[in-house]
């Protein structure tokens, strides 16, 4: 370890939480001017060192060196006096507070607000690394690709030399994230130190310096951005992984899912899906891609029978299903997983035997009258586990003791064990190690082959190229465009800004190509 | 690595809009409501005979006012009609907006103004309306403090149910010291440090110990009416000529202002605690909007972990916020007894501490607006208990639900987007 001066230097740092280990003895080297990348799966311990080293957790063992000096932080006010600044995965922005108000809150001057001085400030900061934001724009009306900017000029209004970026990605368009990692590519230029925390292998590849990759609370290595995906796929993971989902050429049958001038409103009374139209065939997986917030989580309720569509019919296998309710469109063979699995796809106390049959617990097998069949859901149970790979000790252990991808495998067992028509999906991989979104996948893929319809909303390009026969992106409740697969990354990302096909592929192509033009 | 995309998401988000279900279910149960009223009033206003009569001053203001007679028939009949109008434009979903509040203001005040004119049409009775004024006042003080306190705890995350208690225990604390030391002053400080010392226990459990906020705040309140009970039977009770009787608080005449006929005396000719409720409306307003405590207040109260990570000690801003609040509320309950020269009884705030709750909800957690909706509900408080004495042909019990009747539509063209703090009542423990 280099204990010269300049740099962050964290030694040994050790977090436990009860028994867990979450980080174990990780030394960690960041130098000015550098995008060190930290890859890792969920739940390696990434986020929970980079919350150690904002003084948001003490760490149990070990050291936090900066330019020399040893630090000993017990709140994020000391480590942002030393410099460091973080960009959160969930921004840490007061929803109804100006941009302003939020980036003076802790730092307010006197006890009245100088208001005005607020905004100039916020137009500097602007101005000065190129990332113009209104100051009196209140954040629950920005989009989040410009909440995030507001968050990194947060960690700049510090002058903050070491910027930990957790995540960032998560929610932007492809655009958004090209904007990014410009930003990040100023700020090394500047001299400034960035921690990039992520587990998409292409941007890693595309913007790190240095890779350092951790697994179950431990580094497990160090990589060149030279490296292949699989080479750092492997090393997440900790043994060899398939990134490419084996599956035949489709072969579509009739219309089963057909949706036509479909609008829905959110709770609120937008209109958020406006007018959808498109069919899902049998044995044929369309995909939905588009960014997060689209409609697509609205357009799905509304299939499902969550919500009443304002306008527009849905039809399952020639049956009018617009206006059923989910336990009509579950018995219309409608198989569902659902966006947030935490919220809505289990029942997060009950044991996995019952969480394998919340959807035909009132009937037979697993019910005669008013009582339950019990030896008949064990036995449902531990068939379903041998078949889903679940990784669990007992059948009767809460679904909550799980991993999410074992969670996830859970909720998929449950909708595949019987005949379905239609298997909705909306980010069944969100959350899930490498591993599980291997076998989650062949699921899908071979469900398809038995003639299901498959509707996947997905937010994630890899995911879309790798399960979808026809991709519909859709942009601010519209449908932009129904495409092929195999459409460039580039068009598919201007898509999804809700640039029309014809325009995208005429688009100058962003990145390197446009500085020979 | 400089791109230039069509970065078509940087304009801000614009969606069609269309009518929540919730929204619409409001907007026809109050139009049909308002309908219903407005019907009912030009039923009865064909039956109205006479004039209504309003004496605008009474007996002993200097400058006399004339007493207004208002014609019965065709006053209730236009009231009604524009009762009718305004309800047929909240079932018909034509109104936005501006023209949607301004119809379910205009259609409150109708109906009050209709329903007491045909009351008092043909009477021999003429409607005071000073003293409605000054009755408001009376019962809105107490009420716009409550609110405040509410205002401010909330703010901060924490949810008060416990206003009420704080009110009794001030209202009892205030009563005894101002018996015992024969000082207005005194009892009001005794008053706030025991709204103060009430916070205190909410803040201790609901911010140390997590306990759930709601029902911390309805144990709070038995708390304090049975330590309040017990201490009256005891101690008070058999010693009531030196331990409750309050002394008289004065009232503080205004110059100039206190001329003003008809509001004058109403509003400037009033006691400290009037005043003091009244000015904290606008510095409640200041500190939680233009200091930088009350944008840490407001930062805890939506968004705690943001203002973690910016090193604001989310524990001690919410403690600040509801031993602050406690102040307002001691000053509330001191109105009680102390504020209006009357001795302690048990259980004297009969509910006043849940009604500063609503007018704080209804006002939409924000000073002025809860502070506007105590005053209003002060006023409907004190429309009921004069109709009571107008000897009206209708039940009385059918005109004390008038004003809260109004009330309810009123409100509903108030509806906007603005909603409770997004972490009020959500522990920190981060």
């Amino acid at each position: 370890m280099n204990h010269t001066s300049g740099g962050l230097q964290l030694a040994g740092i050790t977090k436990r939480f009860g028994s867990f280990t979450a980080v174990d003895s990780v030394d960690l080297e960041v130098r000015p001017g550098e995008i060190h990348c930290l890859l890792g799966e969920n739940g390696a311990g990434k986020s929970t060192l980079m919350n150690v080293l904002y003084g948001l957790l003490k760490p149990d063992e070990g050291q936090i060196v900066i330019d020399g000096s040893p630090q000993n932080f017990t709140n994020p006010r000391q480590a942002m006096a030393a410099g460091i600044g973080m960009v959160h995965q969930h921004f840490m922005l007061v929803d109804p507070f100006t941009v302003a108000e939020n980036l003076m809150l802790g730092r307010e001057g006197g006890f009245v607000l100088a208001k005005d001085a607020a905004r100039q400030r916020v137009r500097e900061l602007g101005e000065r690394y190129t990332m113009p934001v209104d100051p009196d724009a209140v954040i629950e009306d920005l989009p989040v690709g410009v909440q995030q900017r507001v968050e990194i000029l947060k960690a700049l209004a510090n002058d903050a030399q070491y910027l930990v970026f957790d995540e960032p990605t998560a929610v932007l368009t492809p655009q958004e994230i090209d904007d990014l990692m410009a930003v990040m590519d100023r700020l090394r230029s500047e001299g400034r130190a960035i921690v990039f925390i992520t587990h998409k292998l292409r941007e890693v590849r595309a913007v790190a310096d240095r890779i350092t990759v951790m697994r179950r609370g431990r580094i497990v290595g160090q990589a060149a951005p030279t490296a292949s995906e699989a080479e750092l796929a492997e090393m997440m993971v900790g043994r060899a992984i398939d990134l490419r989902v084996a599956k035949e050429a489709a072969a579509p049958g009739e219309p089963r899912l057909v949706v036509t001038g479909l609008k829905v409103a959110n709770t609120a009374g937008g209109i958020v899906v406006d007018g959808v139209d498109f069919d899902v065939r049998a044995g044929e997986t369309l995909c939905i891609a588009g960014v997060q917030g689209n409609g697509q989580s609205e357009l799905v309720d509304a299939l499902l029978g969550n919500v009443t569509p304002l306008e527009g019919t849905v039809t399952l296998d020639g049956t009018d299903i617009t206006r059923a309710t989910p336990r009509q469109t579950i018995d219309a063979g409608m198989g569902f997983v659902p966006e947030d699995r935490e919220a809505d796809g289990f029942v997060a106390p009950f044991t996995i035997a019952e969480n394998l049959v919340l959807n035909r617990s009132n009937q037979a097998p697993f019910a005669h009258g008013l009582a339950l069949d019990l030896a008949e859901i064990d036995r449902n149970a531990v068939a379903l586990r041998e078949e889903f790979d679940i990784r669990a000790q007992s059948v009767h252990d809460p679904i909550s003791s799980l991993s999410g991808g074992n969670k996830q495998k859970v909720v998929l067992a449950r909708e595949l064990s019987r005949p379905l028509s239609v298997l909705i999906a909306s980010q069944p991989t969100r959350g899930v190690d490498v591993g599980a979104i291997e076998f989650l996948h062949r699921r899908i893929v071979s469900e398809r082959d038995k003639g299901t319809a498959v509707l996947l909303v997905s937010t994630e390009l890899d995911e879309v190229e790798a399960l979808a026969d026809r991709v519909l992106v859709m942009y601010r409740g519209r449908v932009v465009g129904i495409v092929s697969p195999d459409t460039p990354r580039e068009v598919l990302g201007l898509m999804m800004a809700g640039v029309p096909l014809e325009d995208a592929q005429g688009a100058p192509r962003p990145g390197k190509e446009e500085n020979h033009g | 690595m400089t791109t230039t995309h069509p970065t078509t998401l940087d304009v801000p988000l614009e969606l069609d809009r269309t009518e929540s279900a919730a929204a619409r279910r409001a907007r026809l149960s109050t139009g049909a409501l308002m309908l219903v009223l407005g019907a009912l009033m030009a039923w009865l206003g064909f039956g109205t005979s006479g004039d209504a009569s309003y004496a605008l001053s009474d007996a002993f203001a200097a400058v006399q006012l004339p007493t207004v007679a208002l014609p019965g028939l065709p006053v209730v009949l236009v009231c009604a009609l524009l009762t009718l109008l305004a309800g047929a434009g909240f079932v018909s979903g034509r109104l936005w907006g501006r023209a949607k509040a301004s119809a379910a203001t205009i259609a409150a005040a109708a109906i009050v103004l209709g329903f007491v004119t045909w009351a008092a049409a043909g009477r021999p009775f003429s409607f005071p309306v000073q003293n409605q004024l000054a009755g408001t006042i009376a019962l809105a003080t107490p009420l716009v403090l409550g609110a405040l306190c509410g205002v401010l705890c909330e703010n901060a995350g924490v949810v008060n149910v416990a206003i009420e208690g704080q009110f009794l225990t001030a209202a009892f604390t205030a009563a005894t010291v101002g018996s015992v030391t024969r000082s207005i002053t005194a009892a009001l400080v005794a008053g706030v440090i025991a709204g103060v010392l009430m916070g205190a226990m909410l803040a201790l459990f609901s911010i140390k110990y997590l306990v759930d906020q709601v029902v911390l705040g309805v144990v709070l309140n038995l708390f304090a009416s049975g330590l309040t009970g017990f201490v009256f039977d005891q101690l008070v009770q058999p010693n009531s000529t030196e331990l409750n009787r309050v002394p008289p608080i004065s009232r503080l005449e205004i110059p100039l202002l206190s001329d003003i006929p008809l509001i004058g005396p109403v509003l400037f000719n009033q006691t400290i605690l009037v005043y003091l409720a009244f000015v904290s409306v606008p510095v409640v307003w200041f500190l939680l909007y233009r200091t930088r405590w009350g944008l840490r207040v407001r930062s805890v109260g939506e968004h705690p972990e943001a203002a973690d990570t910016v090193g604001i000690n989310v524990r001690a801003v919410r403690w600040q916020a509801v031993l602050a609040g406690g102040v307002f509320a001691g000053l509330g309950g001191s109105f009680f007894t102390i504020g209006s020269s009357v001795s302690f009884i048990k259980d004297i705030t009969v509910g006043n501490g849940f009604i500063a709750l609503a007018a704080l909800i209804m006002g939409r957690w924000h000073p002025v607006r809860a502070a506007l909706m105590a005053v209003f509900f002060g006023f409907v408080t004190q429309l009921a208990s004069q109709l009571q004495t107008l000897q009206t042909p209708m039940p009385s019990q059918f005109l004390l639900m008038l004003p809260y009747l109004a009330t309810i539509i009123a409100v509903a063209g108030l509806i906007g987007r603005s909603r409770a703090p997004k972490a009020d009542g959500v522990p920190y423990t981060g």
